[in-house]
């Protein structure tokens, strides 16, 4: 235990490190005795070389999903393709409809869109999860008017870790001729992505939670049948014209090489965060009070985000110092309101406030996770000692009786 | 967030941590919502000539609320009921180096003293 680095990185769905085999490929186009052409040079070989190392690229990631490499447009990042995706697709099917359902559990990048959208006189239902975090199929087919659009519901939501099951609501949109948008930035190197049998339209990607560098994503865009999209971003016409802007080289064979070592150890590296992420759940399940946000079997292998009832999330955080993990509490965010994700499940406020993400990943070790067993059991302990609610709850008091003066 | 070494001390080292057995001596006051992520819950005990002998705290929030009700437990001690209500927010706040954000923490704080006292008042009339 005394040769473990502290703090310990425990937030993989954050951001991960750039895996040093990415890095590597990354840095042969920079230099000048490296491969920095500008892809779009047609007159030389500084270009073609360049050219060639993102189209590579490109059939990466496209193997990584089973598409065509032609439906991949490069991007700088999974907030630009839920950009594009949404507007995109909104824009240009507006005279069939003005109608976009999503859920209220989505990224930041796709609730913020479809708000922009609302101002442009769109109209947007937010659909709410059952208490496991998942869509209830029933309430989606039952949003559905004849003016809807565009559905966008996330893979792998960013919090819980929870899977939508995307095949089916893939079946439903088709069937009634709506755009499916899927946010899959959590979900690469951790679900199975097979856009062959998906009946998704368009899928948003990045490549830093997959071992890739940050500022660099892409949008795939279906061939058949065809989706349209206006573009948001103009200039040279670059990416078939719906993403305008220099590639930049050394990002996007950042993002190809992890995409392809993601294709090729996603199963060992699942099975082996997995059973970490089952001996630290298993190290903390046994205490009183603790509660699983989301569903447990619906769940990426390296997520697990629980709430300790009755502490205070920040301060759990404040004695978790040599943990770099996230929390649902209100006063660790600047908006000083708990975790909308947590809200929409249905967990009251006190959860919510008291809930800590632990994501797990690559260069995550068994000791790192006994070592964090320990530290949670006994900051957890103390915490609670401090704590009047922890009191009453042990009198027996039921908490929603008390008249509490908010403040 | 960055915390002031007085606020990582409280939190590191609460003071005056526990609970009072209540009787006529006792005055206590819980405030705050765990909706609204913080409760406070402090106590005082006041003898014969009107000064509080022992103060004692809990508190569910934050660091920075957690330290503002283990500095008050430290400050009412040998005070008089109302040297000990003349305590405001400002000066907790001011002592912990607190950010404007965690200035709520001090608000808390310095209503669970007057808190404390009205029910010591209200139980002694």
């Amino acid at each position: 235990m005394s040769d473990i680095k502290l703090p310990i990185y425990l937030d993989y769905s954050a951001t991960t490190p750039i895996d040093p085999r990415v890095a590597a490929k990354m840095a042969e186009c920079l230099t000048i005795d490296g491969n920095f052409g500008n892809p779009a040079s047609r007159s030389h070989s500084f270009g073609w070389t360049a050219e060639a190392a993102v189209d590579l690229a490109r059939q990466q990631v496209a193997d990584l999903i089973n598409a065509d490499p032609r439906e991949i447009v490069w991007t700088s990042g999974a907030t630009e393709s839920d950009n594009l995706a949404i507007k995109g697709a909104a824009h240009f099917y507006r005279k069939k409809g003005n109608h976009i359902i999503t859920m209220k559990t989505e990224h930041k990048a796709v609730l913020d869109t479809c708000r922009q959208l609302e101002r442009e006189g769109f109209e947007v239902t937010y659909l709410d999860p059952r208490e496991n975090g998942l869509l209830d199929l029933e309430v989606l087919k039952a949003a559905i008017t004849d003016q809807t659009i565009v559905i966008s519901v996330m893979h792998v939501n960013n919090e819980i870790g929870v899977i939508q099951d995307i095949e089916a609501i893939g079946e439903i949109a088709r069937e009634k001729r709506i755009i499916f948008h899927v946010d899959a930035a959590q979900s690469t190197g951790k679900v199975d992505i097979d856009l062959a049998k998906l009946k998704v339209d368009l899928m948003s990607f990045c490549a830093h939670k997959t071992y890739g560098p940050k500022g660099v994503g892409a949008l795939y865009v279906r061939r058949k049948p065809r989706v349209r999209l206006e573009a948001q971003m103009h200039g040279g016409g670059h990416e078939r014209g719906m993403r305008s802007g220099t590639l930049a080289t050394h990002q996007i064979v950042g993002m190809g090489e992890a995409f392809r070592i993601a294709g090729e150890e996603m199963a060992t590296e699942n099975e082996r965060v997995r059973m970490l992420r089952d001996r630290l759940y298993n190290g903390l399940n046994d205490m009183e009070e603790v509660y699983v946000n989301g569903d447990l079997d619906h769940r990426i292998a390296g997520n697990l985000n629980i709430s300790f009832n009755f502490v205070e999330g920040e301060s759990l955080i404040m004695a978790l110092r040599d943990l770099a993990v996230s929390s649902g509490s209100a006063c660790t965010s600047a908006s000083l309101e708990p975790s909308y994700v947590l809200r929409a499940l249905g967990r009251n406020d006190e959860l919510a406030h008291s809930s800590i993400r632990f994501t797990i990943g690559r260069f995550t070790s068994a000791e790192e996770i006994d070592y964090t067993v320990d530290l949670v059991r006994a900051a957890v302990g103390k915490l609670r000692d401090l704590s009047p609610l922890w009191d009453m709850y042990k009198d027996g008091i039921d908490l929603n009786s008390v008249e509490w003066v908010a403040h | 967030m960055a915390y002031s070494e007085k606020v990582l001390d409280h939190y590191e080292n609460p003071r005056n941590v526990g609970v009072l057995e209540d009787d006529l001596s006792v005055g206590t006051g819980m405030v705050g919502a765990p909706a609204c992520g913080d409760v406070m819950k402090l106590q005082i005990k006041v003898n014969g000539d009107g000064i509080i002998e022992d103060a004692k705290f809990k508190t569910y929030g934050c660091g920075s609320a957690i330290a503002s009700s283990s500095l008050v437990t430290e400050w009412v001690k040998g005070k008089s009921l109302d040297e000990a209500a003349e305590i405001k927010n400002t000066h907790i706040a001011e002592e912990l180096a607190l950010p404007p954000v965690k200035i709520h923490c001090s608000v808390l704080a310095e209503d669970a003293i007057a808190a404390a006292i009205d029910n010591y008042r209200s139980k002694n009339q």
